[in-house]
């Protein structure tokens, strides 16, 4: 149960960080990394629609993202509810009212896999991530999707496709289908643009 | 042999007979009982009784060592499962999720009598609303995940509540799944035994049984190079045992064996050498039959103690032998003279002994006690003997070989060491110096310094234990009640304002019996602020408006709270077959006449108050509640406890040396005479400490026992000189004879330091020394 929730939470934690610090104008893959890799830290705004078959409307939550080279990622949700993620090094945690969290990452084996392939993702490493996700890069630099699938079957039970849009150099949002068929969607502002 | 023999003799061998019976029927005793205090505080009691049996005295720490990580796993897995199936062990934990389901099907299934957020107003319309609508938002966290299949039977989220209330304690890494240390080398399981800390044949049992079964778990994996670690306080207790009953039977045989060769060597003649242990014997019998009296047990540190005692009463016998019956004195009429000449002195002797252990009688600390008692019997019984037994048994013509020679020979050489003595003044006075800047560090004042457990293994400990997320209880509260039920709602009480401590990040949070299994009057509490069917379903209409979750994907949710409405409350034998039914018992314990609880706390981990708990702000917290509440830091106790001690020990002492000082003055009546006999036995001790000191050991409470040990021995050396100094010193033979007497000491109390149980090399290492300095300085500190 613990383990099913994880997976597509760090996906869509490392996704969206990394998702502002985007790349340069030839476009390929290993451009894609290369640039991705020389950021060392950033900031940006998020608004994330769940779509689960048990309600019927999407829940909304909106907060800030966060990154620190070479390993510390924080997602701060603002609404509906304060909460924090903190991931740094293996540990991660969670605080939400009074309540704490503290996990250890490689406690979840195909979790840890995963997230160090996003880390691997941040500073450039493509192999890594090739290692954990079948990856396709589509479209044209001013409207692109990059599309992983879990090569994990154990991965696979839960999420089925991670789609990352973008334009030229910016990341704009982050899907993630479950196997269950609910989805979640991720826009993503960068605080420089925003502001 | 004269006609007083018989009466001597007959009351001699009565007191053997008596003694052989009543040691036959002694217990004898290894364990660390003997340094527990014999009539405790109420805070003392839970410590005493969490030494004993408390949930931490009965884990096993275990490691598994080399091989790959593949292989360690697989071992692991393969011992826990032949440790579950043993009822010798309560739980085996590695890692691997054996009691998950169970766990979460009680939990799901009793989650309206377990949750503490189950209220009426939680089940009215805004309750419901409010507790919906946090559900719904938890969909938009990460965390929903977790809830998102369970949100139609429970929507007001009693299972989060319930995991998070459970959801403490760290734990340790997970490899190939199953716990792992923290660099990955070394493979983790803890066993908990069903049987007592105490119940040290239990223990041995145990131990014996995770060895078994990680050699058949190696050769199925055929995994030869695997290593197995093994730790915690029942491997502790029974090393020590085993070590402790070793080493003393050891440690006697060496010291009868080289005491026997010295004075073979010097009485060159087998029947002095079996007289002269007459008075050994008696000693030795007389101190275990008194303190088997006195105590009803004996432990094993006073037995191996007790060689050291050899060391002692050997000397009577040689200052019998050697100043009253040199060669060519072949009647006992020429030989009485001899004694009336030295008697007076070996009885101030005795009696300046006696003063200085008779002190430790009065320790609250029943070791000592034991101490003091086997020593002051010990003597008293050993010198008695030489007195008024031995002199009868001499053979007539008993003969030793003549050491008048010898004794010229030290005459000499204490003419020219008295030249020596503002040496030893100016050492004593450096000695003072070393311990006068080293003050503050002199005395350990812990408790684990007493630990017989070699330092390497509680490193060992130490480091499996910080791997395993240190599942040791330092912080306790304890509350007691008249029944399981009283018990269980006080902790529920106190359990409320630990809540708000681990809010504020005063403490990191607690364990409680009460979260396993609240009080009966709770659960029914609970119970009934749960609306029935149709009033529920009426609510949930009105609950649910303005959220995207409509009554009607609820109704799995109605008939799970018309089920609960039906259930009885949960007890004791719900648990069984769970994690929870362990966890329980070790924390809700039935004693003789009431039960307590007990409420494990942990440090915060950060924050302002990381890694400490304010004892002063949980007190205050506590005071707050009528549940009359302890709270107990129990390694602070222990230390309090020693520490304590300590400080008596060290008054008694003080008070040794007050009744001796006193003693020699009503004897010699002579303030003169009082200092010099005194000053070799200060100097001894102060250059012995010093020593210590420069060595880097802090002195515990048995280097005060074999401080008063010197001025024991001592006292003796010092008297000969003081008492011959009318007739220009000491006889050759009186010489001669302290020199054996001091050679057999140091023999006896040296083999004690090369013991590996460190009270008895405290003691070894202290006397054998101070002994020898202690002669030395009588002899130079002497007036020609």
């Amino acid at each position: 149960m613990r383990r099913a929730g994880l997976i597509p939470l760090l996906c869509a934690v490392a996704l969206a960080i990394a998702a502002p610090f985007a790349a340069a104008e030839a476009w390929n893959l290993e451009q894609l990394m290369h640039a991705l890799g020389k950021q060392r830290s950033g900031r940006a705004s998020f608004v994330e629609r769940k779509y689960l078959a048990i309600l019927d409307a999407p829940v909304e939550s909106s907060g800030e993202l966060r990154f620190r080279a070479p390993d510390r990622l924080e997602k701060i949700t603002l609404e509906p509810r304060p909460e924090s993620l903190v991931l740094e090094g293996n540990t991660l945690t969670v605080v939400r009212g009074e309540r704490r969290h503290v996990v250890q990452l490689s406690d979840y084996r195909e979790i840890a896999a995963f997230i160090d392939s996003i880390r691997a993702t941040l500073a450039g490493d493509r192999a890594a991530l090739e290692r954990t996700y079948a990856a396709s890069l589509a479209g044209m630099p001013n409207g692109w999707t990059l599309t992983l699938l879990p090569r994990d079957p154990q991965m696979a039970e839960v999420v089925l496709r991670i789609t990352i849009s973008g334009s030229h150099a910016q990341l704009r949002g982050i899907e993630i289908l479950q196997a269950d068929g609910d989805r979640s969607v991720m826009e993503i502002v960068p605080e420089r643009v925003a502001r | 042999m004269t006609r007083r023999l018989l009466p001597a003799l007959l009351v001699w061998l009565a007191f053997v007979g008596l003694s052989v019976a009543v040691v036959s029927q002694t217990r004898f005793t290894s364990d660390l009982s003997a340094f527990l205090p014999a009539s405790p505080t109420a805070e003392q009691q839970v410590l005493v009784d969490q030494l004993r049996d408390g949930m931490v005295s009965r884990l096993l720490l275990i490691g598994i060592e080399g091989g790959n990580a593949t292989t360690r796993s697989a071992l692991s897995r393969e011992l826990a499962r032949q440790l579950r199936a043993d009822p010798a062990f309560g739980v085996v934990a590695n890692g691997e999720p054996v009691h998950r389901e169970r766990d979460q099907a009680l939990l799901f299934g009793n989650r309206y009598l377990l949750s503490p957020a189950v209220t009426p107003q939680r089940f009215g319309v805004e309750g419901l609303h409010a507790a919906i609508g946090e559900s719904v938002d938890l969909l938009a966290s990460p965390l929903g995940m977790l809830t998102k299949s369970l949100l139609p039977r429970d929507p007001t989220g009693e299972m989060m509540q319930l995991l998070e209330g459970l959801d403490g304690d760290a734990r340790p890494a997970l490899v190939d799944g199953t716990w792992a240390s923290r660099d990955g080398q070394r493979a983790l399981l803890l066993a908990q035994t069903r049987a007592a800390g105490s119940d040290l044949d239990a223990q041995q049992d145990a131990i014996a049984k995770v060895r078994e079964a990680f050699t058949t778990a190696t050769q199925a994996q055929q995994a030869g190079d695997a290593r197995l670690l093994l730790s915690g306080p029942g491997v502790f207790a029974v090393a020590s045992r085993a070590t402790i009953q070793d080493e003393v039977l050891r440690l006697m045989l060496v010291s009868i064996a080289l005491i026997v060769t010295l004075l073979l060597f010097i009485y060159r003649s087998a029947t002095a050498l079996l007289l002269g242990l007459l008075p050994v014997v008696s000693g030795a019998l007389a101190g275990v039959v008194a303190v088997s009296l006195g105590f009803g047990v004996v432990h094993g540190i006073t037995l191996g103690f007790g060689t050291t005692l050899i060391g002692e009463a050997v000397d009577y016998a040689i200052y019998l032998f050697v100043q009253s019956a040199p060669a060519g004195e072949r009647h006992d009429a020429e030989r009485r003279p001899g004694i009336a000449a030295f008697w007076p002195t070996i009885q101030l002797g005795v009696l300046t002994s006696i003063c200085g252990f008779a002190t430790l009688l009065f320790s609250g600390f029943p070791g000592l006690a034991q101490l003091g008692l086997y020593s002051v019997a010990g003597l008293v019984a050993a010198v008695a003997t030489t007195r008024f037994v031995l002199p009868h048994l001499l053979p007539s013509g008993f003969a030793i070989r003549d050491v008048g020679p010898l004794g010229v020979q030290l005459q000499h050489l204490l003419v020219n060491a008295r030249h020596l003595r503002w040496g030893i003044v100016a050492l004593a006075l450096a000695a003072a110096a070393v311990i006068h800047v080293n003050r503050d560090r002199v005395w350990n004042r812990e408790l684990a310094a007493l630990s017989p457990v070699p330092a390497a293994d509680q490193a060992l400990d130490l480091a499996l234990r910080s791997d395993l997320g240190a599942p040791d209880v330092r912080h306790l509260v304890v509350i007691s009640g008249r029944d399981a039920e009283s018990a269980l709602q006080a902790a529920e009480a106190v359990g409320a304002r630990l809540q708000q401590l681990a809010n504020e990040g005063a403490i990191g949070g607690f364990e409680s019996p009460a979260l396993y299994l609240p009080s009966q009057a709770t659960q029914l509490a609970r119970r009934a602020s749960l609306p029935e069917p149709a009033e529920l379903g009426r609510r949930l209409e009105l609950a649910t408006i303005g959220l995207p979750l409509p009554a009607a994907r609820l109704q799995p949710f109605v008939a799970d709270v018309a089920a609960a409405r039906e259930r009885a409350p949960l007890t004791r034998a719900d648990l069984d077959g769970t994690s929870f039914a362990l966890a329980l018992d070790s924390l809700l314990i039935p004693q003789r006449d009431h039960w307590i609880a007990l409420l494990p706390l942990r440090a915060p981990s950060d924050g302002p108050f990381a890694h400490a708990i304010d004892p002063d702000r949980v007190r205050t917290t506590l005071e707050a509640t009528d549940a009359r509440a302890l709270f107990i830091d129990l390694k602070g106790e222990s230390d309090r406890l020693y520490s304590g001690y300590l400080n008596e020990a060290l008054l008694l002492a003080l008070a040794g040396v007050a009744a001796i000082v006193a003693l020699l003055g009503l004897v010699l009546r002579s303030a003169p005479r009082v200092l010099r006999v005194l000053a070799p036995l200060v100097a001894a001790v102060l250059v012995v400490v010093a020593g210590l000191v420069l060595a880097g050991v802090t002195l515990t409470i048995l280097h005060l026992v074999g401080l008063l040990l010197i001025v024991a021995v001592g006292s003796n050396y010092a008297l000969f000189f003081d008492g011959s100094e009318s007739s220009g010193g000491p006889a050759p033979r009186t010489l001669a004879s302290m020199l054996f007497a001091n050679l057999t000491t140091v023999a006896g109390f040296g083999v004690l330091a090369f013991s590996s149980v460190p009270v008895l090399q405290a003691i070894g290492g202290t006397v054998g020394p101070g002994a020898i300095l202690a002669l030395l300085f009588a002899a130079v500190l002497s007036r020609p």
